[in-house]
C-alpha cells in the first residue's frame, strides 16, 4: 500500500472501496436483501401448500431449490463471515484494514456476480434451478438450464469465498496488534479463523463436483450418469460409466464443514454478546478455542452422515456414526460454556442480549434433534422427512439468524454511532421467537409422521400425513406472523438511520473490553481505524476484575 | 495508511503477509486436485468398463512436456535468486525462458488435443477421456493463469522494480511457488494418466 492520500471520487469510495469496513457493510446490506428474497420465497411456498396450485409444481420446485441456495450460500454465509468478519475481525485485532484490501473488494464483487447470475436463473425457460439446493445427478444433470446457471453462480461464490478465507486468515494471523496473544484473541475472532479453514479448504470439492456437472451437461460426459440410464422412456445417449454417489461425496464433503461455518460465528457473536452483557468472563475461555480448533478438524470427517441411505455399507455407516457422535461433543461444550458463564452474572437483559440467551435454547433444540439423524438405524425412516427440515432450521433460523440480530443491535452503534432503539428491539425479538417456534416445531411431528419434504402439495395427497397436515395451515399463518414481526426491525434501522446524529457519540455504549470498541471511536475512522497503533495488555473478557477501579478493563489499557 | 508486514517479515510468524497468503491458496489448491484425483480413483476402480486411454495418448509428447514443465520450474527459481542478487538482466532472461517453456507446454497440449479430436475422441465419448480433458484442462487453465501474470511482471509490473525492489522481489517468489504447484500437479496427471 503506498502511503500517499488522495481524493476519493464516489465511485472509490461507495461503490469499488477498499475499506474492509464498507465491504463489510456492503456484503451485509446485499446479504440482508438475498435472505428477505429467500424469505419471500418461502413465504410463496407455505401459501402453496395450503392452496394447491397457486404456483405449478415446476415453479415449487426451483423455488424449493433456490431457496435453500439463496439463505445457505447468497445470504447467511455472506453475512456472517463476508459482513461480520470483514467488518469486525480486523478493529478486534487492532489491524488498520485486511491483509488484502484488493483482494476484498474482488471478494465481494465475486459473491455480488455470483449473486446475479443465480437470480438470472428465473428469467430463463424452465425457471431457475428446480433439483433441490443439493442438486443430486442423474436429475440435476438432465435439469433444465437453469441448472448450468446454478452452477456457474456457484463457481463465482466459491471464488469469492476462496478470496475472503484467505483474506481473513492472513488477517488474523499477520496483523494482530502487538501484544494480542493467541490466547487474549476475543472468541469471536477464533471462530472467524476456524470458519474461514473450513471455507478454504471444504468449497474445493464442490468446485470439482461443480466442474464436473458442467462438463456433464455442457459437454455431455458422464461423470454422474450410470451406464443404461432411461429418462422419459428412453436411453440416454450418453456414454455413461459414471457414478451419481460421487457427486453426493463431493457436495456434502463441502456442505457438512458449510453447516459449522453456519454456526461457528454465529457462536463466535453470541461470546462477545454474552461475556458484556453478563459483566464477568467467559466461563472456559480456553476450553471453548479447543472445542472449536477440535470441531473444525471433525467436521471433515462426517460427511457421508447425509448418505446412510445410499447403502454404503455397515463398515462406513458404522464410521460416520461415531465421527458424527463425536462431533457432538465439542458443540455441547460450547454450550455449555455459554450456560455456565451465565451463572453468578449480572445480567444486563437488553435486545442483543434477549436474542443471545435465545440462541441457547434454540439451538439447542436443533443440535440435539440432529443426533437421532446422526445414527443409521434412526436416520433411514427420518430421511427426508420434515423431521430434518425442522432440525436444521432449528439451528440456522432461530439459532444462526438468532445470532445474526444479536450482532446487528449490539454493533450497529458502533458501525453508525447510533443505537437502536430498544422497544422495538424487544418488540422484534418477541414476535420473532413466538413465532420462529411455532413455525418450525410443527415440522417435526409432520416428520414424525412420515411427512416428506419438497412436496408440491405439502403432502395433501398422501394417506399416512392425514393425521399432520392440519399443521400446514397453521405453519403459514406463523410465517405470516413471522413476516410481520420482521417490521419493527426494518422501521427501526431505517428510523435510526435518519435520525439526527449526536454530536459526540459515545465510543463505548456497552462498556466492552474489545479494542474495537476501546481503542477505535463509533463509527470508526475512514482508511486506517485507529489513530494510531494499539498495544494490548490482557485477555478479551475482564470483565468485573477484583479491585479494579471500573468493572470493565479495556484490552489495551495498562495495569 | 500502510498494511503492516507487507514487505517485511512478521518477527513471531517469520513471513510476509503474501506468502502466508500463496500458501493457504495453494492449501485451497491440493484440496482441489486432491478431490479430483479421488474422483478419478473411485470413478476407475468403480467401472468395469473403464477404457484405456493409455492406448490413444501421446506418451513422447507429454514426457517432452513434463521436462518442459521442470525446465520451467528450475528457471523459475533462478529468476527469484538473480533478483535476489540485484541482477535484472539476469532475471528477464530466466523469467523468459520460463514463459517460452510455458508457452511450449500450451502448444504441445495444443496438439495432443486437436489429435485428439481429429480422431473423434472427445470428452463425451467416455468417462476416462472426460477425467483426461477434464484434468489436463483445469491444468492448463492453472498455466494459463501463470503466464498472464508472468506477461505482467516481465511487463508492466517490473516498474516496481526501481520504486520497491523489495516487494517485487517478494512477488516472484510468490508466483514462483504457484508455478511449482502447478509443475507438481502435472508430475502427478502424467503418470496417473498416460502410464498407470
Amino acid at each position: 500500500m503506498s502511503g500517499e492520500h488522495h481524493q476519493e471520487s464516489f465511485w472509490t469510495k461507495y461503490v469499488f472501496s477498499q475499506d474492509h469496513k464498507w465491504i463489510g457493510i456492503q456484503y451485509g446490506v446485499t446479504a440482508l436483501f438475498f435472505m428477505l428474497l429467500g424469505f419471500v420465497l418461502m413465504i410463496v411456498m407455505r401459501y402453496q401448500h395450503v392452496h394447491s396450485g397457486t404456483i405449478s409444481p415446476d415453479t415449487y420446485n426451483s423455488f424449493g431449490a433456490m431457496h435453500g441456495t439463496i439463505m445457505v450460500f447468497l445470504g447467511i454465509v455472506p453475512v456472517i463471515v463476508g459482513a461480520y468478519g470483514n467488518y469486525l475481525v480486523p478493529l478486534q485485532v487492532g489491524a488498520p484494514d485486511m491483509a488484502f484490501p484488493k483482494l476484498n473488494m474482488a471478494s465481494y464483487w465475486t459473491y455480488f456476480l455470483g449473486g446475479v447470475t443465480m437470480l438470472y436463473g428465473f428469467t430463463l425457460p424452465g425457471g431457475a434451478a428446480n433439483s433441490g439446493w443439493t442438486s443430486y445427478p442423474p436429475l440435476a444433470d438432465i435439469a433444465t438450464t437453469g441448472q448450468t446457471v446454478w452452477l456457474l453462480g456457484m463457481i463465482f461464490l466459491i471464488t469469492s469465498s476462496l478470496l475472503g478465507s484467505v483474506n481473513i486468515i492472513v488477517t488474523i494471523v499477520q496483523l494482530r496488534a502487538p501484544g494480542l496473544t493467541w490466547m487474549r484473541l476475543p472468541f469471536f475472532v477464533w471462530a472467524q479463523l476456524i470458519t474461514s479453514f473450513l471455507l478454504l479448504l471444504a468449497f474445493p470439492p464442490l468446485e470439482v463436483a461443480g466442474i464436473f456437472q458442467l462438463m456433464d451437461r455442457v459437454a455431455g460426459t458422464s461423470f454422474f450418469l450410470p451406464t443404461g440410464l432411461v429418462v422419459g422412456g428412453e436411453m440416454m445417449s450418453n456414454s455413461g460409466g459414471g457414478s451419481p454417489l460421487l457427486w453426493q461425496h463431493l457436495f456434502w464433503f463441502l456442505a457438512h464443514p458449510e453447516v459449522y461455518v453456519l454456526i461457528l460465528p454465529a457462536m463466535g457473536i453470541i461470546a462477545e454478546v454474552i461475556s458484556t452483557n453478563i459483566r464477568k468472563p467467559l466461563w472456559g475461555y480456553s476450553l471453548m478455542v479447543k472445542s472449536v480448533i477440535f470441531l473444525g478438524f471433525m467436521s471433515f470427517l462426517v460427511w457421508a452422515h447425509h448418505m446412510f441411505l445410499t447403502g454404503m455399507g455397515q463398515g462406513m455407516s458404522n464410521f460416520f456414526a461415531i465421527t458424527t457422535m463425536i462431533i457432538s461433543v465439542p458443540s455441547v461444550i460450547l454450550l455449555t460454556c455459554f450456560i455456565l458463564s451465565l451463572y453468578g452474572g449480572s445480567i444486563r437483559y437488553n435486545t442483543p442480549m434477549l436474542f443471545a440467551l435465545s440462541f441457547i435454547p434454540m439451538f439447542g433444540i436443533g443440535g440435539l434433534t440432529g443426533l437421532p439423524l446422526g445414527l443409521p438405524l434412526s436416520d433411514i425412516p427420518l430421511h427426508d422427512t420434515y423431521y430434518v427440515i425442522g432440525h436444521f432450521h432449528y439451528v440456522v433460523a432461530p439459532g444462526t439468524i438468532f445470532a445474526i440480530f444479536s450482532g446487528i443491535y449490539f454493533w450497529f452503534p458502533k458501525i453508525t454511532g447510533k443505537p437502536l432503539n430498544e422497544i422495538l428491539g424487544k418488540v422484534h425479538f418477541i414476535f420473532s421467537f413466538i413465532f420462529m417456534n411455532l413455525f418450525f416445531m410443527p415440522m417435526f411431528f409432520q416428520g414424525l409422521a412420515g411427512m416428506s419434504r419438497r412436496l408440491a402439495d405439502g403432502g395433501q395427497s398422501y394417506a399416512h400425513t392425514q393425521n399432520v397436515i392440519q399443521y400446514n395451515d397453521f405453519m403459514m399463518y406463523a410465517s405470516w406472523g413471522l413476516a410481520i414481526a420482521q417490521l419493527p426491525f426494518i422501521i427501526n434501522i431505517i428510523m435510526t438511520l435518519i435520525k439526527k446524529t449526536e454530536k459526540s457519540p459515545d465510543p463505548n455504549p456497552w462498556e466492552c473490553t474489545t479494542l474495537e470498541w476501546v481503542a477505535a471511536p463509533s463509527p470508526p475512522i475512514g482508511h486506517g481505524n485507529f489513530e494510531e497503533v494499539p498495544n494490548v495488555y490482557r485477555g478479551a473478557y475482564d470483565y468485573s476484575v477484583p479491585d479494579a477501579k471500573k468493572d470493565f478493563l479495556p484490552q489495551n489499557e495498562e495495569d | 495508511m500502510q498494511i503492516p508486514y507487507n514487505e517485511e517479515l512478521r518477527p513471531d510468524t517469520g513471513l510476509y503477509n503474501a506468502k502466508l497468503g500463496i500458501w493457504l491458496f495453494l492449501a485451497s489448491e491440493v484440496m482441489l486436485f486432491g478431490a479430483l484425483f479421488s474422483a478419478y480413483i473411485m470413478l476407475r476402480t468403480s467401472n468395469p468398463y473403464w477404457f484405456d486411454i493409455k492406448t490413444v495418448l501421446n506418451i513422447p509428447l507429454a514426457t517432452l512436456n513434463t521436462v518442459l514443465l521442470i525446465t520451467s520450474s528450475v528457471t523459475m527459481v533462478m529468476s527469484w535468486v538473480s533478483l535476489k542478487l540485484k541482477d535484472l538482466n539476469k532475471f528477464k532472461l530466466y523469467l523468459g525462458i520460463t514463459l517460452i517453456c510455458s508457452f511450449g507446454f500450451l502448444i504441445v497440449k495444443y496438439f495432443e488435443y486437436a489429435s485428439k479430436f481429429e480422431h473423434g475422441l472427445y470428452p463425451s465419448s467416455s468417462t476416462s477421456l472426460a477425467c483426461y480433458f477434464t484434468m489436463t484442462g483445469l491444468h492448463v487453465l492453472h498455466v494459463l493463469g501463470g503466464v498472464a501474470v508472468f506477461l505482467y511482471l516481465i511487463g508492466p509490473g517490473i516498474k516496481m522494480w526501481d520504486s520497491e525492489p523489495e516487494r517485487f522481489t517478494n512477488r516472484i517468489e510468490v508466483i514462483g511457488l504457484y508455478w511449482h504447484f502447478v509443475d507438481l500437479v502435472w508430475i502427478f496427471l502424467f503418470p496417473a494418466l498416460y502410464l498407470l
